[in-house]
């Protein structure tokens, strides 16, 4: 072994001391070399997670595109709304401030349990809603607490407003927040914005694209604890486009308000160019209210109603359209090569094999020319056109005046009903075509079903015999629609006949204009819903007005003026009705709203008349309604109440689409009876 | 006492390592430049006290090079054994309290023996090599008085438990071990021994709270918001920086507190922020320069003690800072150890103030024994 001496420890100690400072120095080295790493190769990288951290941004929701009328009148706009939001992160005394917001803004329980549920699931700087739509009062007395309430936050955004109420409900449809699944599906942070809203029925659901609007931005550097420190930038929001729409908004009201509290639809097209000018389906739901969250109690209202206010009978309602079909069958019959002169003798009843089909007039009209059948509505006329003829001669001219189409207009639901003849029979039933299925469709009833818009574009294609296609959208100038080729003689035929049913001592002589030169032309209907037994037959059929509501028989009518150079067409049903008022009957409802297009003033006036009598307009009656309804809920308190959806959106689209297949089974009822129209 | 030395320079000043000197207060005054900044640009909470504080134990180390190497060569063990059983004291006074607790409150400062135990250690172990016969350094008498003491106050460090305080004991000890002279292969067997112990340690020493960062530090993003939290906020503070930083008083991941702890163990992602690759090579070659000097000190060192102690104390000043830099740009385990003359905080301060000192107190004998 080596002798271990002062000197050679020395010698070693400086080796190893070189040896250390070498490891310490290519440590330095490495420490140098993470450094340029970190802050050149890297820097990048970093400074953008650097920016990351600093910024944050917040969206503010964009103003949605207004929805107008023709005439550039709001049907949906904004309205300022001062809400209440919570940040979640910025929240120090969680309780104290939720018991501060809730004497402030009144808060029920119901809203201090979502709110709790929401501050569990929110994250971060997602703001969470307290509440909306306050009014200025209380807002302000939020707004001069703010700095003792960190983590409240109080904001001026905008609401969407429907002026016209109730009016325009299934018209527009509403707007709602984003449900869960919207977000997860699309991962737009916009979703969760509070304020946020999108299209949740009719237009503003089918046109959101249009109507939505880019949103605005706002990016604020904050601390790691949430601390804003200074605004940096802010993006304005881009408003949605304005849609126009080809609805006439004082038409729609007008009808609206006419309609009274019938469960009924009215549409009003233009004849040349098929512009939708009304499109009412009453009663109607408030969008405001939809639009805010509506309330359970109201829920319940709208939901229990046997008018079903949450379906649009436009779109939605199909019915037997009854004797309105009849001018398009006259046109047919003509078509067949048939002279408007050749005359069928009514006697009341038509023995068609071991079956008698009833006229409506139990002693008959005797010998009736086209004009006078279309007139007088006589039944046995048409029987025996269609016994001889049979529908398969009818069915073409019924589809080519639009009954069993499909229009193509902005809505997610629409039912189309049905045009039968033989063939279709065969397809659906494996059963043939009878003569009586024939007769029972003469007169518009037995499979045929059409909705209220088939019904008005039925009337204004015969009006001026143009393949008019109903518009909802105002994209330009239209065009009148081209012709659809039909003979002028006979087009002149079937006005000359659907201007004496009003005009000419016919059924709807209630409907007469009461302007000089302008006359309406038209066509009554009435569809029966229940059977009628032959016992109760002979015993006398039972009045409308000592049935229950859901057993009357729906009124309809169908018209255009001025009959000779028509501009204007409608359609009325109301369901249920069975004539029972003359006030709000259909031949009436169609003088009045047909008399506004030509003379708003005349209109309005007796409008208000009426109005007095039926307690206010349709926006008062419905604050009516609710009043009474909260004040009899309140009353019935201590009964246990029904079991009430959770998810109220949902289920009113639930009821919408149960009450929409409702509808078919009372068309079905209606279809298996035979005659009684008129 | 004093003579006149060349020119009209006091021999004590003359004697005075300047370049060092004034070295260590440049990066002691930039340190509170950094603290300044850390605090949103103001002398509160940090910037002033800690500069109070500085100059207080700067005072102290020039008064420490005056204390002869002889007296810290005598001194040595009586030191050591107070400061052990003021480390006993701290963990009875824990257990009394129920808690773990590593200071006691000596009514005007709060003193941490754990921290004195890192220079003390370097002295006795130098100590205990210079008294060593030369003839022994190969024996294993020379190696288990070395391992109890270092053992026995790294063992009370890591009951505290500090990890990184415990590291440092054993690493300074360690280091003046292997410049004593021990045969080369006992550090060659030891590494590869530590190095198969890592996974136990790991596993059954540590407590759940330093596995943790151990593990996290394998992988920092498997862990963004928890642990990982701080070394990623860190990466990002020096990384944005760039070159030349973003400018005094002008760092958003400090002043806006995504950087957790910028005034203390991660004040170097603090300065970096701001003054960019450029700062943080500053520092690099300001503490390579110091420990340089400390080698050259050691070099010059005329006793055995003196060799050692120097080379030692220049090794826990490497520990110190090198440990730190690593750590805060994610090559280490965040273990809590500051950086020197830049991180806020009294002990690190003054455990370094007592290096320089006691350096300074070598460098200064090793001049006068030259002379003479």
């Amino acid at each position: 072994m080596l002798k271990v001496t002062e000197a050679s420890q020395t010698y070693s100690f400086s080796r190893r001391a070189l040896l250390m400072g070498g490891a310490q120095a290519s440590i330095a080295l490495v420490l140098a070399g993470r450094m340029t790493w970190l802050s050149v190769f890297e820097n990048e990288r970093y400074k953008m997670m650097a920016e990351d951290n600093r910024v944050s941004l917040t969206l503010s929701p964009p103003r949605r595109g207004w929805i107008v009328d023709r005439n550039g009148q709001p049907l949906a706009n904004n309205r300022t709304d001062f809400r209440v939001d919570l940040i979640p992160d910025r929240l120090e005394k969680r309780e104290e401030t939720l018991a501060a917001l809730q004497q402030m803004l009144g808060l029920t329980p119901e809203d201090m349990a979502r709110i709790a549920t929401d501050l569990k699931r929110a994250q971060g700087f997602q703001p969470v809603q307290v509440k909306e739509s306050l009014d200025w009062e209380r807002y302000a007395m939020v707004l001069v607490r703010l700095p003792e309430l960190p983590g409240v936050q109080a904001t001026q955004g905008f609401t969407r407003n429907y002026p016209l109420g109730a009016g325009v409900g299934h018209l527009i449809g509403y707007v709602g927040a984003a449900s869960a699944e919207q977000y997860k599906e699309s991962k737009d942070p916009l979703m969760v914005t509070p304020g946020f809203k999108m299209g949740k029925d009719g237009l503003e659901k089918t046109l959101e694209n249009r109507l939505r609007g880019t949103a605005g931005a706002k990016r604020v550097e904050v601390t790691a604890r949430g601390k804003l420190v200074r605004e940096l930038a802010t993006r304005p929001d881009v408003p949605g486009k304005t849609v126009k729409l080809t609805i006439d908004a004082g038409l729609q009201e007008y009808c609206a308000r006419r309609l009274a509290d019938n469960s009924g639809s009215i549409v009003v097209l233009d004849c040349l160019t098929g512009d939708v000018l009304a499109m009412v389906s009453m009663p109607g739901y408030d969008p405001n209210s939809f639009s805010d969250g509506i309330s359970q109690t109201e829920w319940k209202m709208l939901s229990g109603d046997d008018h079903v206010p949450l379906m649009n009978k436009v779109l939605q309602g199909l019915y037997p359209p009854g004797s309105t079909v009849k001018p398009m069958h006259a046109l047919a019959v003509l078509r067949a090569g048939i002279s408007p002169n050749a005359t069928v003798n009514c006697t009341g009843a038509l023995q068609v094999g071991r079956r008698a089909f009833h006229c409506h007039s139990r002693r008959g009209h005797g010998a009736v020319n086209m004009e006078r059948a279309v007139a007088q509505s006589c039944d046995i006329y048409f029987y025996s056109m269609a016994r001889e003829l049979g529908y398969d001669a009818f069915a073409p001219t019924v589809r080519e005046m639009g009954l069993g189409q499909r229009f193509d207009l902005p809505y997610t639901s629409q039912r189309f009903g049905t045009v039968p003849d033989s063939a279709w029979k065969e397809k659906k039933y494996k059963q043939p075509w009878t003569i009586a299925d024939s007769v029972n469709a003469s007169i518009g009833q037995g499979y045929v079903l059409a909705n209220p818009l088939q019904l008005a574009v039925m009337a204004a294609r015969m009006a001026q015999g143009r393949a008019i296609v109903p518009r909802l959208l105002l994209d330009g100038v239209h065009e009148p629609a081209p012709s659809l080729g039909i003979d002028p003689q006979h087009i002149q035929t079937v006005r000359q006949c659907m201007w004496a049913v009003i005009n000419g001592g016919g059924t709807g002589g209630k409907a007469r204009l009461p302007i000089s030169g302008i006359e309406l032309a038209g066509k009554t209907g009435t569809a029966q819903v229940r059977a009628i037994t032959s016992a109760e037959r002979s015993s006398g059929v039972l009045k409308n007005a000592s049935l229950p509501f859901k057993l009357r028989d729906h009124a309809l009518f169908v018209c255009f003026a001025p009959w000779d150079n028509p501009r204007y067409a409608a359609s009325i049903v109301l369901e249920h009705h069975g004539h029972v008022n003359p006030v709000t009957d259909v031949a009436p409802t169609a003088r009045d709203i047909m008399t506004f297009l030509f003379d708003r003033e005349k209109a309005m006036a007796s409008l208000h008349a009426l109005e007095k009598g039926w307690g206010g307009t349709y926006s008062e009656r419905l604050a009516q309604k609710s009043e009474a309804f909260k004040a009899a809920q309140a009353a019935a308190k201590a009964a246990p109440p029904p079991p009430v959806p959770e998810d109220a959106e949902a289920a009113a689209s639930n009821v919408v689409s149960e009450a929409a297949n409702a509808t078919v089974p009372v068309g079905d009822v209606a279809g298996r009876n035979e005659d009684r129209a008129e | 006492m004093s003579r006149i030395g060349p020119g009209m320079v006091p021999a004590p000043l003359a004697q005075l390592p300047w370049k060092v000197l004034l070295l260590v207060l440049a990066v002691g005054c930039f340190g509170l430049v950094v603290l300044y900044s850390a605090a949103g640009g103001s002398l509160y909470p940090w910037a002033y006290s800690q500069g109070l504080r500085f100059f207080v134990f700067f005072g102290m180390a020039i008064a420490l090079s005056r204390v002869p190497e002889r007296f810290w060569a005598h001194g040595t063990f009586p030191m050591y054994g107070v400061i052990l059983l003021m480390l006993l004291g701290v963990e009875a006074l824990g257990a009394v309290a129920g808690g773990s607790q590593r200071w006691l409150d000596l009514g005007i400062i709060r003193l941490q023996p754990s921290e004195l135990m890192k220079p003390i250690i370097v002295l006795t172990m130098a100590r205990f090599y210079e008294i060593l016969p030369a003839s022994e350094i190969r024996k294993f008498g020379a190696l288990w008085p070395a391992a109890v003491l270092i053992g026995l106050p790294a063992a009370l460090v890591m009951l505290q438990p500090d990890l990184g305080t415990a590291l440092m004991i054993v690493g300074s000890g360690v280091a003046v071990m292997f410049l004593s002279g021990i045969p080369l292969r006992l550090f060659i067997g030891g590494g590869l021994a530590m190095a198969a112990a890592i996974p136990l340690v790991v596993n059954f020493v540590l407590h759940d709270y330093q596995r943790n960062r151990v593990l996290v530090f394998m992988s920092p993003e498997s862990d963004p918001l928890g642990t990982g939290y701080h070394i990623s906020q860190s990466k990002i503070a020096i990384g944005s920086g760039g070159i030349f930083g973003k400018g005094f008083l002008n760092g958003t991941q400090s002043h806006l507190d995504y950087l957790p702890e910028g005034h203390t163990d991660f004040a170097l992602a603090t300065m970096m922020e701001e003054w960019g690759l450029m700062g943080g090579l500053f520092i690099i070659l300001a503490f390579g320069f110091l420990i340089g000097w400390g080698i050259s000190v050691s070099m010059r060192a005329k006793t055995r003690f003196g060799r050692l102690t120097a080379a030692g104390l220049s090794a826990t000043i490497f520990f110190y800072s090198s440990i730190n830099m690593l750590m805060v740009m994610g090559l280490a385990p965040v273990v809590g150890i500051p950086l020197p003359l830049i991180s806020f905080g009294g002990t690190a301060q003054m455990t370094f103030m007592i290096c320089f000192g006691i350096l300074m107190s070598i460098d200064r004998e090793s001049r006068r024994k030259q002379r003479w």
